[in-house]
């Protein structure tokens, strides 16, 4: 048995390298799919590069494999860093270390050969969706166990978000995975029709809600305080937006399935339930930002704290625009346009992206026992970066609200004033400014890659000894 | 209400939906009572990992009060619409009745343009400006799909300005064709022309109705089996018969591809091209303009871009 009186950084090192590395292939292929848009040609007419093979590894990439591995990595570190003991089950926490990197790599070959289960993040086929299960059942075992074992009475916040996180996506992914097999590559839903499309976005909504959200604000719950060095602004706060974004988020999912064949009282709770998701989540960006009270200069010279920062500024834009578009009239209007992908982008570039990446540079150096290597590399990426997010969602809103409004537009004997394929020409502009800002944000990302590289090139592995937990006061 | 088989799935969805909602009110009701001040903004009596602790701070107001107008515009809201269960709402909203309350205001307020070509024979339609340009419009938003805007078609789908009709151009033919639409089907040949030597041979004559160079021994062969195989449908002369659909082998026009290759393939496997009815969908009043427009088509009445 290893030291049991250090942390276990092994396994937080490996997911955090790979969080850089799978976050720029998963950013690299969405900017390719992004200039396919803009510019069909660029499928050269080779299946497995067409948009459909490479739009879902895109998704899979950067939320399951860049987003997973920093979730494992910053929750096996705050966990153990919480609760002062080293990791629960070691080789089982190795094990969900290569068993996800296995997973991320049956979907790198899968998903462009086209096997699919047609299900939006959730298209990899029955058996990697076996173990992904057996994978996510370790990681609530390593995670929970180490709960359990741990040497301070209160569980910090940090670990409810985590815990939350862990438990419901094991959840929603068994369910929403549930299929009969009819050979090694296929099988059916175990649901049909309208059904099939509930659980398939009760999965998807919370896939956003628990994966992207929960777990990102666990995240937050550790770094911004660290690296702002001051207190959590109210835990009071934290108890009420905690209980209540777990509740109502788990209800949203039907905001997906607005004016369809799903019945209209599962619609408006879905609508309803959005609306009310809005305070949990402002909560949220309430207790992070509030955390900064007393220490707002360091903003001026800290660009890793700007990086948080401006992640949790993103966060309340995009958890403030979700109930606006899950309002019936709303989504009428912003419903199958581009307006939802910049929303989504607004979401998973801005929060989740940046308090991963601003994460890792409070978190790679202290694996290393090192400094990081260049402040000045993480303005320009803070700054690339958020000039990307800038381009990519404004182009959207502009690109959605068109499409919108010139699907509904008609003439005055009644007949549609544009076809559809006018709407689509009206968007290449706008889809090579999604593009451009596809392409900052990538860069922003290899400059980070740089600098972490040459922040633990020749650097000897840290070794965290775990202090004792401090006496209440 | 359909939607529930027994009243137990109604109340299913009604107590956890009420229950969550009063939770919510509970929740932030409990945790917005006073701080004594000389605990406000002070450190809770927690500290993990050296140094992170938590302010005992109380919930800010404004952010409490948006709570409370979303948990009650929610109540409101289920008062009124669809939402618990089985309760229809106040207003007694349907999806399905907001829908047909805007097609009849549809109905209502374009109807009578597009009623007013009724009557009218569909050369006379297609010789009115304004009715050309309404059946234009119709056939951007709803036949563009697969016949291309500029109504070339596409493979599989007929060029409508090229005057080669599978079921006849003739007014009437056409617009049987869009009220009612058409079934093409071309059964599979191989196994009865001896498998793919005898596709290929038959492929060989295909051509040579069109003019096309062939080899003349595989076309001869091919020609033997035309007679007893193909005669039926496309007519000794291979000129088709429109009353089947079956195309002019002659005319060098191929709906599925002139290449050899996707004429084996239309022989050896055959195909099956469908249109679909719009009697249902359009109306008659509209297909009627859509007539005119396709027919004007091949007029050459019709704006050039």
């Amino acid at each position: 048995m290893a030291d049991q009186q250090t942390y276990n950084y092994t396994v937080v090192r490996q997911f955090s390298i790979m969080t850089v590395i799978w976050g720029i292939v998963g950013m690299a292929v969405g900017v390719l799919i992004a200039a396919q848009l803009a510019w069909p040609v660029l499928n050269f007419d080779i299946a497995w590069l067409t948009f459909g093979r490479l739009r879902p590894l895109h998704t899979n990439a950067v939320i399951f494999a860049f987003g997973g591995c920093a979730l494992f990595a910053t929750s096996y570190y705050v966990v153990q860093r919480t609760c002062h003991v080293r990791l629960a089950f070691g080789p089982l926490a190795a094990f969900t270390f290569w068993g996800w990197q296995l997973i991320i790599l049956l979907a790198a070959i899968s998903l462009p050969l086209g096997f699919t289960q047609g299900k939006e993040y959730a298209e990899l086929v029955w058996p990697i969706d076996v173990l992904i299960a057996l994978v996510w059942v370790s990681y609530a075992v390593v995670f929970f166990g180490t709960i359990m074992k741990r040497r301070v009475r209160h569980i910090y916040v940090a670990n409810w978000f985590f815990g939350a996180f862990i438990l419901t996506v094991a959840i929603l992914h068994i369910f929403n995975s549930a299929a009969v097999p009819v050979s090694m590559m296929h099988s059916y839903s175990a649901y049909a029709g309208v059904q099939d499309a509930m659980i398939q976005w009760w999965y998807g909504h919370n896939a956003v809600g628990f994966f992207l959200t929960a777990g990102f604000l666990g995240m937050m719950y550790y770094f911004v305080p660290k690296q702002a060095g001051r207190p959590v602004y109210s835990y009071r706060l934290s108890v009420v937006h905690f209980w209540a974004l777990i509740f109502t988020y788990i209800w949203a999912g039907p905001h997906h399935l607005h004016y369809t064949a799903l019945p209209d009282w599962a619609q408006s709770l879905g609508m309803i339930m959005s609306l009310i998701l809005l305070a949990p989540s402002w909560g949220g960006m309430i207790n992070g930002i509030m955390t900064l009270s007393g220490a707002w200069e360091k903003l001026r010279t800290d660009p890793v704290l700007r990086l948080l920062v401006v992640s949790i500024s993103f966060y309340g834009m995009s958890t403030f625009e979700g109930p606006m578009m899950a309002i019936k009239t709303v989504n009428a209007l912003s419903h199958y346009t581009d307006w939802t992908i910049g929303h989504v982008h607004s979401g998973a570039l801005g929060w989740v992206a940046l308090i991963s990446m601003g994460s890792l540079y409070y978190l790679v150096p202290r694996l290393f026992g090192r400094e990081l290597y260049s402040l000045k590399l993480v303005e320009v990426h803070f700054w690339t970066a958020t000039i990307g997010i800038v381009l990519y969602i404004a182009s959207m809103w502009v690109a959605g609200i068109m499409q919108g409004l010139m699907w509904r537009a008609t003439n005055a004997d009644g007949t549609l004033t544009y076809s559809f394929v006018e709407s689509v020409q009206a968007m290449h502009p706008y889809y090579i400014v999604r593009f451009l800002g596809g392409g900052f944000f990538l860069f922003g990302t290899l400059v980070m890659a740089w600098n972490l590289w040459k922040t633990i090139k020749g650097a000897e592995p840290a070794v965290g000894a775990i202090p004792e937990p401090a006496a209440a006061h | 209400m359909a939607d529930f088989t027994s009243s137990f799935w109604s109340w299913f969805i009604i107590i956890p939906t009420v229950a969550g909602i009063i939770g919510c009110f509970m929740l932030i009701r409990w945790l917005s009572t006073d701080i004594s001040p000389d605990e406000e903004g002070k450190e809770m009596d927690h500290v993990w990992d050296e140094d992170l602790v938590e302010l005992n701070n109380p919930l800010p107001r404004w952010w409490l009060n948006m709570f409370y107008i979303t948990l009650f515009f929610s109540i409101g809201y289920l008062v009124l619409y669809p939402g618990l269960g089985s309760f229809a709402g106040m207003l007694e909203w349907t999806s399905t009745g907001q829908y047909e309350r805007e097609m009849d205001k549809a109905d209502g307020l374009y109807g009578p343009l597009f009623e007013k070509y009724r009557d009218m024979d569909i050369v006379a339609v297609a010789d009115d400006e304004q009715a050309r340009s309404m059946g234009e419009r119709l056939f951007v938003n709803y036949c563009a799909t697969c016949h291309g805007s500029d109504a070339r078609g596409a493979r599989g789908f007929p060029n409508l300005r090229d005057n080669d009709w599978l079921y006849g151009g003739d007014p009437a033919h056409i617009e049987q064709t869009i009220l009612d639409g058409r079934n093409g089907v071309m059964p599979a040949w191989e196994a009865a022309l001896g498998g793919t030597a005898g596709v290929a041979d038959m492929t060989e004559y295909v051509f040579s109705l069109s003019g096309r160079n062939v080899d003349n021994a595989a076309a001869l062969r091919g020609k033997e089996k035309y007679a007893q195989l193909c005669v039926a449908c496309h007519g000794m002369d291979g000129t088709g018969n429109q009353a089947l659909g079956a195309p002019n082998l002659t005319d060098n026009i191929w709906l599925y591809g002139g290449t050899s290759e996707r004429v084996m393939e239309s022989i050896a496997r055959g195909r099956i091209g469908k249109m679909p009815p719009h009697r249902d969908f359009l109306g008659e009043d509209k297909s009627h303009l859509l007539a005119a427009y396709v027919y004007s088509l091949q007029t050459g009445q019709a704006m050039e871009e």
